[in-house]
């Protein structure tokens, strides 16, 4: 591997509510590690909420036999989220533009963008069954850290 | 920590002053029952105070458009007072700013209700 995690935390957790915040924590305090400001670590955690969230409700249905896998690991150049489902997958290209004006005023549906709106890459893999995000946040050169 | 949700009356508003995080479950489900119960009494002119909110996912953000949107078609105003900086570039960057009616000055705020 060219570039070789430095540090690493994985969790396999139940489809609760209880685990959208448990991994919120999880991301906000692995960013705090690596010198992110306290907005970006609090947009970071975020988005990895966000993944989370699609994962437990959308992905898993909140199903006692499902589980949400997480991995969270640090390069030299990149934080990266990892958060799968074991659900029917889905399609990201069909998850209308929340910023359109016919979408503007849904209740719904804005998830997938503040993830792409707060991190530099997100990702979409299908599994079989389920989907893992993949969420991706460069570490600048004057950033700290391990 | 969730949400709490406190109800006050200046000049016709209900003013809620809400506090903690609206996120998916118990905040949203709070500040939709809040509105549903103020709807029902007849309450129509809606002013929150999300001077004390410290987050939101999209959830919440979701549930403030349907509350705007519940509030509107029952034929009154739902409108926002003191946003933190956290709340306030949430609904800048999903082009929500300029749907809601955004105040940062109470007697102002309610002083702008159609009555």
């Amino acid at each position: 591997m060219l570039n070789p995690p430095t540090a690493r935390t994985s969790l396999t957790l139940a489809s609760t509510l209880a685990t959208v915040d448990r991994v919120e924590q999880e991301a906000e305090m692995f960013a705090k590690q690596f010198g992110f400001d306290d907005d970006e670590i609090s947009n970071i955690a975020m988005a990895v909420r966000e993944a989370t969230v699609n994962a437990v409700v959308h992905g898993n249905g909140y199903s006692g036999n499902r589980e949400v896998a997480i991995l969270f690991e640090a390069t030299t150049t990149d934080l990266i989220f990892r958060v799968a489902d074991q659900g029917s997958g889905f399609n990201p290209a069909a998850i209308p533009d929340p910023l359109s004006p016919e979408n503007i005023l849904r209740g719904s549906g804005r998830g997938v963008f503040l993830m792409r709106a707060f991190m530099d890459r997100v990702d979409f893999r299908q599994l079989s069954p389920g989907t893992e995000l993949t969420l991706t946040k460069h570490r600048t050169a004057n950033k700290a850290g391990v | 920590m969730s949400i709490k949700v406190s109800t006050r009356q200046v000049d016709g508003v209900t003013i809620l002053d809400l506090s903690g995080r609206i996120t998916l479950g118990e905040g949203s489900v709070t500040l939709r029952d809040t509105i549903r119960d103020l709807l029902a009494k007849g309450d129509k002119n809606i002013l929150l105070n999300l001077g004390d909110v410290s987050y939101i996912d999209s959830s919440g953000i979701g549930e403030l458009v349907s509350a705007f949107t519940s509030v509107k078609n029952a034929g009154g105003e739902l409108k926002l007072l003191n946003l933190t900086k956290k709340v306030h570039d949430l609904l800048q960057i999903t082009k929500l700013y300029t749907v809601f009616d955004v105040k940062d000055d109470e007697t102002t705020a309610v002083g702008s209700f159609t009555r």
